[in-house]
């Protein structure tokens, strides 16, 4: 809990953004001497110093309007009266924000607002929460003179269609804040005003409801509006908050920053925080919204055991379960030797709690047998990345987008999967940057309202390398390396060796046609823009990892960055998406079975004899087992016993029943998670784990950026799950121990470079941290290889492409490829226990008309989809958004079984799984549809 | 030498039926084998005389009219053109009152040939201007425009030289020209007059500003309403692509400058230079909060020139006569010419072009002839429907920006719509809120909630149920809109109402006050 209670207040606004100017301009506002950047506005300028300015229309966190004209205030030597939030300051204006006559118009102003508003204030929602009702004692408004004959609003119907907010018009001032918070902060443009003068209303795209509309379901209109008129329904059944806590979204790589707004220890409200680093005052429907799960009746809050999954479980205390769980894994490695056994920690978890699972499993196991689950999303990219940069993370904070000319997006569909990230994308496309998708299917950037892409490059799943190559060739052959910059920064032997391979006949666009499915000319002129806009940016997700080439794509790209000098500064770079809040933190805490804390190698024994010395334990100099092996181990006999910290893998696992019957050998398995999930059915020890409402930790996101998790209640299980570990560890003879959670940050910092500088004293004084941060001064690192690269001189590999094994062929003629949308997420044990599902609550594979005919499947139709390692039924839905010859789902439900069909295949390098590319066929079922899961 | 005849092919002719004349015409031409070509010609404006008839003969123009399809064989049936000693004659055109009272200068080719006829627009010293304009530099032709003493003729009169000199210092390869044809304003029609009669002298105006300031392109935002002018401008500047006036080679002078026309989708409030560019944009027409200026960052961001038909088509009197040319037209402030509209209860209504500074009775009176319906005037309206109402001892004043603006009053576009004494003057201001009300973007709250309050405070005080404080709150909320509104619409509503307050005592005031005295 936070030492000191925050109350409640709303958010500091300054009614305008922020200027860029670098001048300094001094004016006067009402005799106060005021220095401010040139180009602020009025507003700004006294806000900031405070000096109070009604406002309705303006708010910092969008562009000047100029429509409530309730700002107004005198300049000398002007006529009339100018609005503060559009006037931008001069040097030496004389302002005067409340002369008799500003007064006097902005009361009559008011007056004609409350003319058509409803006189409610008590009963309504946002009484204390409203900039309307602060205007309107602002201004002494003391009676409505027109009187309530006159034509109004009031009569309009709210629209409840929305499950998280409300839209009630007979509130509405058209202020049109919601409008351009659609526009400007979401880039959805799902909200308009119809009609126009006194009939102006906000309607949700051709005036149908919130629900049916475009809209996204973002909040970002809700946290826009002044008024009642948008505002989350949970604030309406149950008032303000009185207390907030400021922590980190748990849902994808973004890691926006949230601020959970509390009566007592319950979420009222959860708000995007202005000052976040990753989303500067932006989240999406799951951020905002989709977190009930944290008190969802499903939530498991006592631990449980049984001797055999086949058992009914029995609830026992934490000493009971921990004893229980302690007892087994000793006997275990009696049994069966010391690596019999293994962990693996969680990209859902904070970084202290990733932390100490691997500390258990290297001090208190006494091996390496320790995997994550990035192991099956961007293991690929730690590798690829350290290969050819040495650093294994994204180069760029997201703000850099901003700055990118060109962007080549791979594999990754930001605005389904991180959209807080894809508004920032958006808006940067708005601004005329150029886009290029590589992706089998159009996703929504290729063309959605006010975003169109330049090209599409449809590549055919598993053909990526090929296509990386491709645009290589043509960079090279055309003359487009930036030979400056390999020159001075690059490794120039590994260079030319790349030269070599890449200049290759074979390599040339209209040679890969057949193989990557893309014109050459299309490719041919996305190399040209990629390569000349000026700064060229690649963005990526699992459509580039999770393949048998992951790995070889990761460094294909870092090539094509290096070549074309697109690395090292603003709006350029190689960036991951990261799928899951902490994949990025989970790796940088040595999850991985070969590599300790930082990425250092576990042969390593000056590193080693660090962490030796620090924990008192000799440690064995062997990578472990990753998580494919352990699966294997287990099916060979070899491998007996795993804890699994918030993992699925019986549901989120390539090849379903093989993973099942690994599962179903194990003697022991320890299943720590919110839920009993898919994975706890095997299972002889439950740990409950805690949601992110009750962690204190920190998330590490995409970008580097080390948030504070902070706690708004106590753990509900009645132990942090930082805290279960080391009880398990402390019981298996290993004593772990740590007053806080902070001080096992204190003990990564101590024990990792480039989290050297990191604490929770210094986060919570600045706000967030993007590592590396090697000492007590640094602040942290925006942008990645400014000057040198991490590991030298930038290193290209060379990047034969290989075809997958898994091929389409007469008996499975399709490929079927994954990905999500944006309502659920990943498995979906969180947003299938929200309201999200009213949007997706079943799994549908998208299928291509023609390939339908072919087979008689109609729109909505049930279809069994098998593969060569097995079959599941799921809703057909016809699209043209995939190819013919590719089919699509999502996995977000259980009784999908997705992955039932997915195969062994994985990365040559990592093992990461190729979910993206199974060979399938699609029949016609007579199965009935599947029932709606919403709950 | 051909013998030609000419009826007007222009809206307010052609309503006035000179379609039909014109066939009877071509009838009679035809039945009696007279050889004489009939040109379809543009109007001069002169509409108490249409269908006006102009018989060409030795050089000499003789007018008809008004002439009737029956008419016309009175006119032509004796085999030969009517002459002078015609009776229906009305004598040559500079013998008309109406049109020899005026100084023309940007309607001095409106109405003599075909409105397409680029030999004749040439002949009548069409290209003169552009010519010029190219062989001088940007920063003279800016200097010629300042000299003339220019201003914008859409209603603000803003100097034009400021502009102009504005967005050539305006940082940008990327700059537009925006000619605002979306004359909205009751009682106005110049600028469809100069589209559909002499439309090449709009193209060669913003052919010259777009040389001037360094733009490509220009874009004639054109009210739907108008498709005549839609037609004729269309047709003209695919005639002036073909003569080298437009496109990428402009008289041989390597430049580039092409002229767009884009419709308007019916909101007057397009008219509002912001709320226009966000139309052309392709968005909602709501006025954008200025700053910034469209000058510097106008029509998608880039600078932009926007100027009114009139204040275009008056720079090829500039540049063609020289800057103190048109400066030695007018008074004051107030230099060159305006061409005023005549409308509403008038005799003789149409367009009329003076010098700045003569009086607003010469309009009423000398031109306009008295009234329609033979009853004293008593008030007229200047300036459109935000424009003030001025009562009889306001008549004197002269045509000229300040001396209007003295007087709470407005020249603003130039419409001058006259009422009789049957006019109800409370009913003109509940008027003026309505039409506020129904045209405001709804953007600003002044405008948007504003006009609906005071159309209805003013129907209560029209229908006796006003409370003593109204009258109070009506002046409080007129400052609000005026001060507080975001563009001209809600800040001159108020204009009509405060004028009709005070040249009108009693026309508000006294439904209040007999109201009161009932009770």
């Amino acid at each position: 809990m936070a030492e000191t209670v925050q109350h409640w207040s709303p958010q500091e606004d300054l009614g305008t953004p922020v200027s860029p100017s670098m001048e300094t301009v001094e004016l006067t506002i009402d005799g106060v001497k005021v220095q401010v950047p040139a180009e602020t506005s009025i507003m700004r300028a006294a806000l900031s110093a405070g000096i109070a300015l009604p406002k309705l229309c303006a708010t910092d966190s969008l562009q000047s309007f100029g429509s409530c004209r309730v700002c107004l205030v005198e300049v000398a030597n002007r006529r009339g009266l100018p609005a503060s939030c559009t006037t931008p300051v001069e040097p030496d204006m004389v302002v005067n924000t409340r002369s008799e006559r500003v007064l006097r118009v902005r009361r009559n102003v008011v007056e004609l607002y409350i003319s058509d508003h409803p006189l409610d204030c008590l009963t309504c929602a946002a009484n204390g929460d409203c900039e309307l009702q602060d205007v309107a004692a602002d201004v002494g408004l003391r009676d409505v003179r027109y009187g309530i004959a006159g034509e109004n609003h009031l009569d309009l119907v709210p629209d409840q269609s929305n499950p998280y907010f409300d839209f009630d018009p007979s509130k509405c001032i058209v202020c049109s804040r919601c409008v351009r918070a659609c526009e400007e902060t979401q880039g959805t443009f799902a909200l308009t005003v119809s009609g126009r003068g006194f009939a102006s209303k906000i309607a949700a795209s051709e005036d149908v409801n919130f629900f049916d509309s475009e809209c996204v379901s973002c909040g970002a209109c809700v946290a826009a509006c002044p008024t009642a008129t948008l505002i989350e329904r949970d604030v309406v059944e149950r008032g303000l908050p009185t207390r907030t806590v400021d922590t980190t979204c748990a849902y994808c790589g973004v890691g926006c920053s949230l601020r959970a707004e509390l009566q007592g220890d319950e979420v009222v409200r959860m708000v995007p925080l202005k000052t976040g680093g990753a989303n500067e005052g932006h989240a999406c429907v799951k951020g905002r919204f989709a977190w009930g799960y944290a008190t969802h009746a499903d939530r498991v809050l006592n631990p449980l055991v049984r001797d055999d999954p086949s058992h009914p479980w029995r609830e026992v205390s934490w000493d009971d379960a921990i004893e229980f769980a302690a007892a087994r894994l000793q006997e275990i490695q009696a049994l069966h030797g010391r690596g019999s056994i293994g962990g693996i920690s969680s990209s859902r978890c904070t970084n202290e709690e990733v932390w100490v699972v691997q500390k258990m499993v290297r001090a208190a196991f006494g091996n390496n047998n320790i995997d994550t689950c990035a192991r099956v999303c961007h293991s690929p990219t730690g590798y690829g990345l350290k290969q050819t940069f040495g650093t294994s993370a994204g180069t760029q904070d997201f703000a850099s987008v901003g700055h990118a000319d060109a962007i080549l997006l791979i594999g990754a569909n930001p605005t389904d999967a991180h959209p807080v990230f894809a508004s920032r994308m958006k808006r940067r496309l708005r601004e005329g940057a150029r886009l290029i998708v590589a992706d089998p299917r159009r996703i929504d950037l290729v063309r959605s309202p006010h975003v169109e892409a330049a090209l599409h490059l449809p590549v055919l799943p598993g053909a990526n390398v090929a296509l990386v190559n491709a645009l290589a060739h043509v960079v090279v052959s055309e003359g487009l390396v930036d030979e400056a910059f390999v020159a001075e920064r690059c490794d120039t032997d590994s260079f030319a060796q790349w030269r070599r391979f890449i200049e290759q006949p074979a390599h040339a666009p209209e040679q890969l046609e057949d193989v990557t499915g893309i014109p050459a000319a299309a490719l041919r002129e996305a190399a040209r823009l990629y390569a000349g806009a000026g700064n060229g940016a690649i963005y990526y997700g699992l459509g580039v990892t999770e393949h048998s080439q992951g790995s070889t794509m990761v460094m294909g790209m870092a090539n094509l960055a290096m070549a074309t000098g697109n690395i090292g500064r603003d709006g350029v770079g190689v960036n991951p998406l990261r799928g899951q809040n902490n994949v990025q933190g989970a790796c940088d805490m040595g999850s991985f079975p070969h590599e300790l804390p930082g990425y250092r190698h576990i042969s390593d024994s000056a590193a080693r004899a660090d962490f030796e010395s620090a924990w008192q334990v000799a440690l064995d100099p062997e990578p472990g087992l990753r998580i494919p092996n352990m699966f294997a181990g287990s099916r060979a006999g070899q491998f007996r016993a795993l804890y699994i910290q918030g993992e699925d893998v019986a549901q989120s696992d390539p090849d379903t029943q093989h993973v099942q019957a690994a599962l179903e050998s194990l003697d022991c398995l320890i299943v720590q998670d919110l839920f009993l999930n898919e994975t706890a059915q095997f299972a002889h020890v439950f740990f409950p784990g805690t949601s992110f409402l009750e962690k204190d930790g920190t998330f590490t996101n995409a970008e580097r950026r080390i948030n504070r998790v902070r706690p708004v209640t106590e753990p509900r299980t009645g132990l942090s799950e930082w805290q279960v570990v080391c009880k398990l560890a402390t019981a298996m003879g290993y004593p772990m121990d740590y007053p806080s959670a902070a001080d096992i940050m204190e003990e990564i910092a101590a024990l990792t470079p480039t989290f050297a500088g990191v604490s929770f004293a210094k986060l919570d004084r600045v706000g967030s941290v993007q590592w590396p941060c090697p000492d007590a001064e640094s602040t942290g690192t925006r942008v990645m290889h400014e000057t040198r690269f991490v590991r030298g001189e930038g290193k290209f590999m060379v990047t034969e492409y290989v075809p997958t094994e898994e091929r389409a062929n007469r008996r499975y003629p399709l490929i079927l490829t994954t990905g999500r949308i944006l309502s659920q997420y990943n498995v979906g044990a969180q947003t299938r226990r929200t309201q999200n599902s009213l949007w997706h609550d079943q799994d549908v594979l998208e299928i291509h008309e023609a390939d339908a005919e072919l087979r008689g499947i109609g729109d909505g139709e049930r279809v069994f989809v098998s593969s060569r390692k097995g079959a599941t039924v799921l809703t057909a839905h016809l699209s043209d958004r995939v190819p013919a010859g590719v089919v699509h789902t999502t996995f977000h439900h259980p009784e999908s079984e997705a992955n039932v069909v997915t195969t062994e295949f994985s990365d040559w390098a990592t093992n990461c799984p190729e979910y993206k590319v199974t060979a399938v066929q699609v029949l016609p079922s007579n199965e009935t549809p599947a029932a709606d899961t919403v709950g | 030498m051909t013998q030609r005849v000419f009826i007007p092919d222009e809206t307010t002719a052609c309503s006035l039926g000179t379609d039909a004349v014109a066939k009877a015409v071509k009838a009679q031409l035809e039945a009696h084998g007279i050889d004489a070509e009939l040109v379809r010609n543009g109007s001069r404006g002169a509409f108490h005389l249409e269908p006006l008839v102009e018989v060409e003969d030795a050089g000499q123009r003789l007018v008809f009219g008004p002439v009737s399809p029956a008419d016309v064989p009175g006119l032509f049936g004796s085999g030969v053109l009517p002459g002078r000693d015609h009776a229906a004659c009305l004598g040559r055109v500079d013998e008309i009152p109406f049109l020899a009272g005026q100084t023309r200068l940007t309607f001095a080719r409106v109405g003599e040939a075909a409105p397409l006829d680029l030999a004749a627009y040439k002949a009548s010293g069409g290209g003169v201007a552009l010519e010029r304009a190219l062989s001088i530099s940007s920063a003279q032709v800016v200097q010629e425009i300042e000299t003339s003493g220019l201003r914008g003729r859409g209603g603000a009169a803003f100097p034009a030289a400021i502009k102009w000199q504005t967005v050539l210092d305006a940082p940008g390869t990327e700059k537009y020209i925006v000619c605002n044809a979306d004359e909205g304003d009751s009682g106005t029609f110049a600028d469809r007059l100069l589209m559909e009669c002499d439309p090449y002298q709009l193209l060669e105006a913003m052919a010259i500003a777009g040389i001037t300031v360094g733009a490509k392109l220009g874009i004639i935002y054109l009210r739907s309403e108008y498709p005549k002018a839609h037609e004729v401008l269309n047709a003209a500047i695919a005639q002036a692509q073909t003569a080298a006036l437009l496109g990428d080679n402009i008289l041989g002078s390597g430049t580039s400058f092409d002229v767009e026309v884009r419709l308007g989708a019916g909101s007057y409030i397009c008219g509002e230079e912001t709320a226009m560019l966000e139309s052309i944009e392709g968005k909602r027409g709501v006025v954008r909060a200025k700053p910034p200026l469209p000058a510097l960052s106008g029509l998608f961001g880039k600078p932009t020139l926007v100027h009114n038909v009139l204040t275009l088509a008056a720079v090829t009197s500039v540049l063609a006569g020289g800057g103190s040319h048109y400066a030695a037209h007018g008074t004051g402030r107030s230099r060159g010419t305006m061409p005023f509209q005549i409308g509403g209860n008038v005799l003789c209504g149409g367009l009329v072009e003076l010098p700045f500074g003569r009086p607003l009775d010469s309009l009423l009176n000398e031109f306009a002839g008295g009234s329609f319906s033979g009853r004293a005037f008593k008030a007229v309206q200047v300036g459109g429907p935000l424009g003030a109402y001025l009562a009889a001892n306001d008549w004197q004043m002269p045509l000229d920006y300040e001396a209007f603006a003295a007087a709470g009053a407005m020249i603003g576009h130039g419409g001058v719509v006259a009422f009789d004494d049957t006019v109800d003057m409370a009913e003109q201001a509940e008027f003026a809120m309505r039409f506020c009300a129904i045209e405001s973007c709804g953007k600003c709250t002044p405008c948007r909630i504003g006009s609906k309050r005071g159309e209805e405070l003013i129907q209560r005080i029209r229908l006796e149920e006003a409370n003593d404080g109204d009258l109070q709150v009506l002046d409080e909320l007129l400052e609000a809109m005026e001060l507080g509104s975001l563009c001209a619409l809600g800040g001159l509503t108020p204009m009509p109402v405060r004028s009709i307050l005070k040249s009108f005592p009693g026309a508000l005031k006294a439904a209040r006050i007999e109201a009161s005295q009932v009770r």
